[in-house]
């Protein structure tokens, strides 16, 4: 990495080093696949210059089981390829229970996190070492990417849906972070550091940054503030769903279906309630599109969560 | 070699062809009226194909001015050349006049226009006005190209990604819209145009499987640009209704989706490099064969490869959108068909390849640059392998190692068989010949300049550098240095030819009607060709790339 000139990202955790490993090996036999016409031509142009003699006699000019062999050999290594990556791939996505939830919310031009505890970043995200950790991605405006090179990851925050992204980054360090998708005027200053900390560092980052209440205590108090618990609230008298031990739970729809109570299910019925509304209740609930930010929304749900399993939702 | 000898292959006695007609010299097509009227009214093929070349070519020039901007601009880590605004307006720009007012239209409506008849033994295209109404079209659009330069630019990227076009761009994006808009409709009219000459016009004679490889590819870019601008063309309206009355569509507040835009934009969108790519396939596959003089190996595995690729072509959108949000398992299936279109890629450089064993190879401007048409095009397609790996683009994806790897297919690869087009069929369309020195010269400086421009960004992208930025970390200024170098010598090395290419206008040699001694309908009319190509259709009695062959047993 250091040097006049760097040629390879550094690396943050072991998956960086698969896909360092797979792109390496890919590039190996693209250039078995490739040699062979840059050298021919070559080495045929030289050879069968016009002028010169040369032994020019030659069967035909059509052999299929030649085409199909090359046509097919190539592919069918390839294909192993396309096996290893997509199952890298599918290793990204598929998220490990008990990950740490980090809140990403992306707006023109800037990055924010949100710690559980209720710390708050912005354009800088500290994270422990070793330890499985999801973003849960939110964007306030137009498309952001989150990209960090040292991971090897990134991926779009697309206004209206939540996506999330996990890692378990290993080497203590600050990298680079950045947006990846043109989002405006200042795009390439949409950028940030990436700290990873050993896990002893990191409590101790937690404890020294200045934070009042958790996540969820804050969601709690705007569950209040905004008058959700007028409806929601054990005392409401208005017939609104209860949101204790809703989070994860199965919801039946008006119109039949039934969806689960997931992180986009409870987002939408906060700004988007008429789209989707749960059986036997009336279309009451107001949007709250225009008085909700997106943390606030995500500070909301970290509140949602934290009574998931605390009494069904009958 | 004769025009006799020539004439002979294709079964046509002396007195047929306008060649040996030597009382009544027909007039050529340059000759026929010297008036503007009589160039602006004009419905021949040919006139209108130079039309195209003259508009195509300023618009190259011009993107390539926005694109020697930005170059310059990133030789310094905070940009001080351009504020970030500027910086956004000019990458725009560049991208939109470079992929819709070049890239698309540049190979099938100059050379497409100019060849089709001549290669298939016609008069001239099936709708000659209609022809004439594209070009106009394709000029209404680059006035509003024009308008949106001049009234300061847009700054959405030329992919108008939703939201930010549709509420936050402060540009001018729907003037910008209306412009792809309208240029879309010359292509449906031109694919349509080549459809029916195709299907309607051969010579008597001319059967499938005699069409020269080039007419091939424009047929499958045809069908390309007929099935998929239309497509363009409805998203296009849905970001201007969507700017100018909030209709939602794509408004998450209004329960619109974002990403429906990128389907819908990249349904075309991705079909599109294949109108950008598949007629530089065909336009070298006729290089190479007559630089060889030998028949193209596996003439109908190369004719089938591009059907094959227009086919599978519009399978692949979702290769741009694996970290977009969308499933995983549709980016799985994605990342399958991409790898799939890549067969019938390989297929035609491994013809080629084998199409020079034991030729007899001239070293001709044309030819180098098909070698380096097939060099650059080679290392785009397989970056493209790369790309298509779900979990290495996941990394790469919108960074430099895009730009590098779509520059090595569009750039390396479509500007390169069009200079190399420019090159071989120069002699026919203007009936003089040019310094073939200064053409070897400024295909090496090509290939050269390109690979000192491009190659550094591979290497930027898998370092973390993401595309459309203005300033960047200090630590990538090296290769942004070489990077713009490079570009110096490839800017030299792309305005050299318009030098000696002019210059022959006046004093070249008159050129022959078959100057490189090869094959195809078009090399039986003298150099420039008559106003109606043919005096009488011409009859096809032998199969294409009829070159003499020295067979095992020697049966030629
Ligand atoms: C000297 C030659 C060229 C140079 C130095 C050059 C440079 C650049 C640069 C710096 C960008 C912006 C990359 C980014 O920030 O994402 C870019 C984008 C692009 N270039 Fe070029 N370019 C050249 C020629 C061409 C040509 C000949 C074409 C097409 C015929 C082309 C098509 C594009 C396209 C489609 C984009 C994407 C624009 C966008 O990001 O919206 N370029 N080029
Ligand atoms: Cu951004």
């Amino acid at each position: 990495m250091s040097g006049f000139v760097a040629i390879w990202p550094g690396q943050a955790s072991a998956y960086s080093g698969q896909v360092d490993t797979l792109i390496l090996a890919f590039t190996i036999l693209i250039i078995a696949l490739s040699a062979p016409v840059f050298i021919l031509m070559l080495v045929f142009a030289i050879k069968y210059r016009r002028g010169k003699p040369a032994d020019r006699k030659h069967p035909v000019n059509q052999r299929v089981g030649l085409e199909i062999s090359w046509a097919l050999i190539p592919f069918v290594l390839i294909l192993v390829f396309f096996v290893w990556s997509t199952d890298l791939f599918f290793e990204l996505h598929t998220n490990p229970v008990d990950a740490l939830e980090i809140d990403v919310i992306a707006k023109q031009w800037m990055w924010k996190f949100q710690h559980p505890g209720g710390q708050r970043e912005i354009d800088e995200v500290h994270v422990p070492a070793g330890e499985p950790v999801k973003l849960t991605m939110a964007s306030q405006d137009v498309i952001h990417s989150l990209f960090i090179p040292a991971l090897r990851i990134k991926q779009d925050l697309v206004p209206g849906r939540y996506t999330s992204l996990w890692f378990t980054a290993d080497k203590p360090g600050s990298y680079a972070l950045a947006c990846a998708e043109f989002c405006g005027a200042e795009h390439s200053s949409m950028g940030g550091r990436f700290i990873v900390m050993t896990p002893t560092d990191y409590s101790a980052w937690l404890e020294q940054s200045t934070v009042d209440s958790s996540l969820a205590e804050q969601g709690a108090a705007l569950f209040r503030s905004r008058g959700c618990s007028g409806c929601h609230g054990p005392s409401a008298t208005v017939h609104a769903p209860s949101l204790e031990g809703l989070y994860g739970s199965p919801v039946p729809l008006e119109d039949g279906q039934v969806v689960t109570a997931d992180e986009q299910y409870l987002r939408d019925s906060i700004l988007l309630p008429q789209s989707q509304i749960a059986a036997g209740y009336p279309h009451i609930m107001p949007t709250f599109k225009s008085v909700l930010s997106e943390e606030e929304v995500l500070k909301l749900l970290a509140y949602i969560k934290s009574r998931a399993g605390k009494g069904g939702p009958q | 070699m004769s025009d006799l000898a020539t004439s002979d292959h294709y079964g046509r006695t002396a007195d047929d062809g306008g060649v040996s007609e030597t009382g009544t010299q027909r007039q050529s097509y340059l000759r026929a009226g010297h008036t503007l009227r009589s160039w602006l009214f004009t419905t021949d093929h040919k006139r209108i194909a130079i039309l195209y070349l003259i508009s195509i070519t300023t618009f190259f020039f011009i993107g390539g001015a926005a694109a020697a901007l930005m170059r310059a601009d990133l030789l310094t880590p905070q940009g001080d050349l351009l504020s970030d605004e500027g910086y956004n307006r000019a990458f725009t720009l560049h991208g939109v006049i470079m992929v819709w007012f070049f890239l698309i239209p540049s190979i099938p409506n100059t050379f497409g226009n100019f060849l089709i008849p001549l290669m298939i033994g016609a008069r001239d295209l099936a709708f000659p006005r209609l022809n004439l109404l594209s070009w106009y079209i394709y000029m209404l659009g680059g006035l509003f190209t024009v308008y949106v330069l001049i009234t300061g630019g847009v700054d959405t990227g030329w992919t108008f990604y939703t939201p930010l076009s549709s509420m936050f761009s402060n540009g001018n994006v729907v003037i910008a819209a209306t412009a792809v808009f309208v240029v879309g409709f010359s292509s449906i009219l031109t694919g349509l145009n080549f459809i029916v000459t195709v299907h309607k016009l051969r010579c008597p004679g001319m059967t499938w499987g005699r069409l020269p490889l080039f007419v091939w590819s424009h047929y499958a870019t045809s069908i390309i640009l007929v099935l998929a601008t239309p497509v363009l063309s409805i998203t296009l309206v849905l970001i201007a209704a969507e700017r100018l009355f909030g209709l939602g569509i794509f408004d998450p507040k209004l329960g619109g989706d974002p990403l429906l835009y990128q389907h819908l934009f990249w349904f075309y969108s991705h079909p599109a490099v294949y109108i950008m790519v598949l007629p530089a396939l065909g336009v070298v596959s006729e290089l190479i064969a007559a630089a060889a003089h030998k028949p193209i190996f596996g003439y109908w595995f190369v004719a089938g490869s591009s059907i094959a690729i227009a086919i599978i072509g519009f399978l692949v959108w979702g290769h741009h959108m694996f970290v977009s949000g969308q499933s995983m398992y549709a980016s799985a299936i994605f990342s399958l068909l991409s790898l799939v279109v890549a067969v019938p890629s390989g297929i035609k450089v491994y013809n080629w390849t084998a199409t020079l064993y034991k030729g007899h190879i001239s070293l001709d401007p044309p030819f180098l640059f098909a070698m380096g048409f097939v060099g650059l095009f080679v290392v785009g397609g397989l970056t493209g392998l790369i790309l298509a790996m779900l979990a290495i683009d996941v990394h790469v994806h919108d960074t430099y190692f895009v730009v590098a790897h779509f520059h090595y297919i569009m750039v390396g690869g479509t500007v390169s068989a069009f200079f190399g087009a420019l090159h071989f069929w120069w002699p026919k369309m203007i009936g003089r010949t040019y310094s073939l020195v200064w053409g070897r010269i400024s295909a090496a400086l090509i290939f050269l300049g390109f690979n000192l421009t491009f190659f550094p960004q591979f290497i930027l992208g898998y370092l973390g550098m993401p595309r459309r930025y203005h300033s960047y970390d200090p630590s990538f200024q090296v290769l942004h240095v070489f990077s713009s170098s490079g570009a110096v010598i490839l800017g030299a090395a792309y305005l050299l030819p318009f030098a000696y290419l002019f210059y022959s206008m006046r004093c070249g040699a008159p050129a022959e009607a078959n100057p490189w001694d090869a094959r195809g309908l078009e090399w039986t009319v003298p150099s420039p060709p008559p106003r109606e190509n043919f005096e009488t259709i011409p009859v096809v009695t032998r199969p294409p790339y009829d070159y003499p062959v020295e067979r095992e047993g020697g049966d030629d």
